[in-house]
């Protein structure tokens, strides 16, 4: 071994030097880019198409689940559809924005995040084609529209679907607990003002079942009430107003009511630990935006069938949501308009509610919404359409800005975060999270 | 130089008489060495060919490594090094302004960087060393004569096979606070719970522990290959001297596997400063933060953060080549220490 000792040394420095050099980058690479496609291959009759319009979205989207990429290449035979599907926005949104840039290898239709469409109006917006002159925008809700549309009049992405909000609750543990168990009398008691849902959650802790708590996590009431606030980070011009904002204050303070007694089971939305909550029936409440409901119903498992009931949620408030743009880069600009026309379309809106539960943007589709029998029977019959459809309608214009989603990020997963499970006061909270949006703002 | 062209030009011919060559190739092996008495004017220009052969298609073979060095690493490297100089957002690529070392200042200043950096230094050191120490023993156990010995090595390779994602993920339920399998042991053994994912020292011996558990096995085997090249008949005398296993592993096993364990501390220092999948899914849904005071958050999940959540891509590579520079001083360290070891076994 000491002979080699020298030969192994320089081994070593070049295994050194080569390993840096290839490794300083390597750590942007992420394992959950995993491109799948879909669509394309059960289309029967439209099996052969000949032009190929390619479609970029992330998480599941519900169009293929609810089989109208089969449709439309049966309705229209010369043209074959495949979905790129990214399974996370954090890794889907920087990939279309760098490529939007390039001006190539963008798919020919893209999907877009509410929370990155303030982003993509204001810095990509030329780089999308003008969707305004192809669509009758009235059949949308005007707020819907309003944040796809450019400073100059340009409507960039169609909408998919919204989240109105509603409260999901258990009503086995409300009973327990000695609560009102009715969906109207509790939307009743708490209607206007998230104040008073907390004050709910403190007569449940009263008499709560062992091992229960009110709510799954303060985060959620705080981006609940915060869905319903004209005003949140940024003002109509675009200056940032984060922590001198009304609505920002009033849900803060919301969250931090529940963050600092004992109410809240203190998870973290989407975790595995969260999903475990709802089968084990951790938490008794949850504010739900209708594409929610299949979540909590796949999660809960068959043996909470007929527990949760669905009540009106405080105040008329949006959370999610999409919409799908066509880039200019697109290889095939007119059948992607078509396409992306024809998915947004209220029937189309409709199918997708009834598979997916993903709620439409264009009001006139609120008639015909059939939820699946077998979620009508999970929620105890609540009449989810109406309450949704009520809540949709009544939801105010938001103002949303560049980096909405990084500050909302730094505000629940550091500021509220640190309040609810490390014992912090809300000022330590808020001064936290006031240092990470400065971070975020580059300040 | 003149024996590596020897041994290349051997090595040359051989081929060159290989079965399966088309008849003109042999004739021209043949050729080589006759020539000079007949065909004066080709047999040149074939020698000078010939010489050209020599030295250009040792670089033809070991260019295409380079060139893919060139293009998926020196370039970025250098354009991330460009990128650090200016403001650059994510959503703006074409818009770049001269920012000097603005970016670098801003880092410098900013706690969260230092507080990364420090996360990187104590997870590093909390997963690199425990897990050296654990590969080294398991080496010298599976170095002994056992039954079934392939089974075991097998074995030892799967958490390695294992991805990172499926891993964490197990990691992630194991460690939950309220529901996870170690606070429900910590109780049995009469301990107070550790929320894993927020407390500082917990989180961080939580990320390590994935770290460890899967790469402690990798280790081992490489150990293990380097043990078994030791002579046997060291062990013997030792033992005829009365020396018992520790006492070899002592004095016998760790000198001589000296250059090995250092190359695995290298290998080790330069992972674990890289480290970045393993905190980014323990984190779960917004993992870049690394915990909601950083506790957990390396230099990868900070430059991950800055640059594509956030889209600050000019400080994003200003983290970047901090990163690389550090990574520099880290490997000058260690070529000293193996210096200065080797001066001291001499």
């Amino acid at each position: 071994m000491r002979t080699t000792a020298r030969t192994s040394r320089r081994a070593t420095t070049l295994a050194v030097v080569a390993a840096l050099a290839t490794g300083l980058l390597a750590g942007c690479a992420t394992d959950a880019d995993d491109g799948g496609s879909g669509g394309g291959s059960g289309g029967g009759a439209g099996g052969k198409g000949g032009t190929t319009v390619t479609i970029g979205t992330f998480g599941v989207f519900g169009y293929k689940q609810a089989g109208l990429y089969d449709e439309y290449m049966k309705l229209h035979p010369d043209i074959t559809i495949k979905e790129n599907v990214t399974t996370r926005t954090d890794v889907y949104w920087p990939k279309t924005l760098t490529r939007l840039q390039a001006g190539s290898g963008t798919d020919d239709i893209q999907a877009i995040e509410i929370g990155n469409i303030t982003e993509a109006v204001q810095t990509q917006g030329d780089r999308f084609v003008d969707l305004g002159k192809e669509v009758d925008a009235s059949q949308w809700l005007d707020w819907k529209n309003a944040q796809a549309t450019t400073k100059d009049g340009k409507l960039i992405g169609l909408g998919t679907d919204i989240g109105p909000m509603a409260i999901c609750y258990r009503k086995d543990l409300f009973e327990k607990a000695g609560l009102e168990t009715d969906r109207t009398k509790l939307g009743a008691m708490w209607k206007g003002d998230w104040n008073k849902y907390v004050d709910v959650g403190k007569q449940y802790m009263k008499k709560a079942p062992d091992g229960t708590k009110f709510v799954d996590s303060a985060s959620s009431v705080y981006n609940a009430a915060l869905g319903g606030e004209k005003e949140r980070y940024y003002d109509k011009d675009g200056n940032v107003i984060w922590d001198k904002s009304s609505g920002v204050k009033a849900s803060w303070n919301a969250a931090m009511e529940v963050a600092t007694s004992d109410m809240s089971a203190k998870l973290k939305q989407f975790d595995k630990p969260w999903d475990q909550g709802f089968a084990n029936a951790k938490f008794a409440t949850v504010a739900c935006p209708a594409w929610m409901l299949g979540y909590i119903q796949e999660k809960s498992g068959k043996s909470a069938e007929g527990k949760w009931d669905v009540a009106a949620a405080p105040t008329a408030a949006n959370w999610g949501g999409s919409f799908i743009g066509v880039p200019k880069a697109s290889k095939h600009q007119k059948e992607a308009i078509a396409l992306a026309k024809w998915l947004t379309a209220p029937e189309q809106q409709a199918k997708v509610f009834g598979k997916q539960a993903s709620f439409p943007s264009t009001p006139s589709a609120y008639g015909s919404l059939e939820p699946q029998a077998a979620t009508t029977k999970f929620f105890s019959d609540a009449p989810l359409t109406q309450t949704f459809s009520d809540s949709a309608k009544t939801i105010p214009v938001q103002v949303f800005g560049v980096k909405d989603q990084p500050i909302n990020t730094a505000i629940t997963d550091t500021g509220i975060l640190q309040v609810e499970q490390k014992g912090k006061s809300p000022a330590q909270g808020w001064e936290a999270a006031t240092k990470e949006v400065k971070d975020v703002l580059g300040q | 130089m003149n024996g590596s062209d020897q041994a290349l030009a051997r090595s040359a011919s051989s081929a060159d008489a290989a079965p399966g060559d088309q008849p003109g190739a042999a004739r021209d092996a043949h050729g080589r060495g006759t020539a000079p008495r007949k065909n004066g004017g080709t047999s040149a220009w074939r020698r000078r060919l010939y010489r050209w052969d020599m030295k250009a298609s040792p670089y033809a073979f070991i260019a295409p490594f380079f060139i893919v060095f060139g293009a998926f690493s020196l370039v970025p490297l250098l354009y991330t090094a460009w990128y650090s100089l200016h403001h650059v957002q994510l959503s703006a690529l074409d818009q770049q302004t001269w920012a000097g070392l603005d970016n670098y200042r801003n880092l410098f200043s900013s706690e969260f960087f230092w507080n990364a950096l420090k996360n990187t230094f104590t997870i590093g050191l909390l997963s690199t060393v425990p897990q050296l120490a654990a590969a080294l023993w398991l080496a010298h156990m599976l170095n002994y004569r056992l039954r079934g010995s392939t089974v075991w090595r097998v074995v030892m390779l799967t958490p390695y096979a294992t991805s990172a994602a499926a891993a964490t993920l197990v990691f992630v339920l194991l460690f939950a606070p309220e529901s996870g399998m170690v606070n429900w042991a910590l109780d049995l053994v009469g301990l107070d719970p550790v929320n894993w994912r927020e407390s500082g020292w917990g989180s961080q011996a939580a990320v390590s522990s994935i770290v460890v558990w899967r790469w402690t096995g990798y280790n081992a085997l490489i150990y293990l290959a380097a043990m078994q090249a030791i002579p046997t008949d060291l062990y013997e005398s030792a033992a005829l001297d009365g020396a018992g296993r520790w006492q070899q592993f002592r004095h016998v096993t760790i000198p001589m596997l000296r250059p090995t364990i250092l190359f695995t501390v290298v290998v080790s220092t330069i992972g674990a400063t890289q480290l970045f999948a393993e905190p980014l899914l323990f984190g779960g849904v917004s993992g870049t933060k690394g915990g909601s005071e950083h506790q957990y958050q390396t230099l990868g999940l900070y430059m991950y953060d800055q640059g594509w959540m956030v889209g600050n891509l000019g400080k994003a590579s200003a983290i970047a080549w901090s990163m690389f520079l550090i990574l520099l001083v880290v490997a000058a360290l260690n070529l000293l220490i193996s210096r200065r070891l080797k001066r001291s076994s001499r």
